[in-house]
């Protein structure tokens, strides 16, 4: 199970507790009556899917209900940081590194018995 | 044919748990859903005669008032008297939303040395008494269903829950219990 730090409850609660709600810092363009449909369609419906860090909205729904930001890796899944709702983004190379990624079955849970 | 309709409570006359966590269904209460900024507490605070907490996890208690902590602006305030909240709070004259949600939560009251062991059987919570202190509270979840706990005394903790999820909760908890008695 992972857990999770709620930058609003300010410690770490159980995953069952929150709920993904995709992409952070996807800003709605100002002049939205005027862009063009394909602009829309970038704004609206088009995600990079990134293998690596991702930037990402997180709802402690079952907890203070607050949105907040995290930034997580796709391929280990583990959480970089977490900071609250309109802050920047923090600078990760500030932040301590996470061990190299590791994809397979056997490096992150060992050998299979 | 019954000519009158009887009010029943959720979980009337229930009685459970083991000889580890007693399950009691708490006595009827009245409940507000409180939203406030931070602007309006001292306000409500003075007209709901209870400090609303302003940090995580924590509440404040006056007599059988309760305010406990769920969000940055938001407070589930109990009292055990069936006290009008909602005019309490309407009388504060500061701006806020208040729902009186007395009738949509019921609790559990869940006391012996097992209690923190019968609601860790479905809460991933730590509960332990350094993180989780006399007073403690936090909203959480216990198996599927979502619940709001407060810990009142070492060995006791109340437990809200929806009146619908009520069977569910009552029920998983007195396996919990069950087990915290091995």
């Amino acid at each position: 199970m992972l857990l999770i730090y709620c930058p609003y409850c300010e410690e770490e609660r159980s995953e069952l507790e929150f709920r993904n709600a995709g992409d952070a810092h996807i800003a709605r363009p100002t002049n939205i009556a005027d862009i063009s449909d394909e602009e829309f369609e970038a704004y609206f419906f088009l995600r990079d899917n990134p293998k690596g860090v991702i930037f990402e909205r997180w709802r402690h729904i079952h907890g203070c209900s607050r949105f907040f930001n995290a930034a997580r890796d796709t391929v280990s899944d583990r959480f970089l940081t977490t900071y609250k709702a309109g802050e920047p983004k923090p600078d990760l190379d500030a932040q301590p590194k996470t061990a190299a990624t590791v994809e397979t079955y056997e490096a992150l849970e060992g050998a299979a018995q | 044919m019954a000519d009158q309709a009887i009010r029943k409570a959720p979980l009337a006359g229930l009685r459970g748990g083991s000889h580890a966590a007693i399950l009691t269904p708490a006595a009827p209460a009245s409940r507000i859903s409180l939203r406030a900024g931070k602007d309006a507490v001292p306000a409500l605070s003075a007209a709901l005669g209870v400090t609303l907490p302003l940090r995580p996890k924590t509440s404040a208690s006056s007599g059988k008032r309760h305010a406990l902590w769920l969000g940055p602006d938001e407070w589930l305030v109990i009292d055990e008297d069936g006290a009008d909240l909602m005019a309490a709070a309407a009388s504060s004259g500061a701006l806020h939303s208040a729902v009186d949600v007395s009738h949509r939560n019921t609790a559990i009251i869940v006391s012996g040395p097992g209690a923190e062991v019968a609601i860790n059987s479905g809460c991933p919570q730590d509960l332990s008494l350094g993180l989780f202190p006399v007073g403690a509270c936090s909203r959480t979840v216990f198996g599927k269903a979502e619940i709001v706990l407060l810990r009142t005394a070492e060995d006791t903790f109340r437990l809200e829950c929806w009146r619908s999820f009520s069977p569910f909760v009552f029920g998983l908890l007195s396996e919990g219990a069950e087990d915290a008695a091995h």
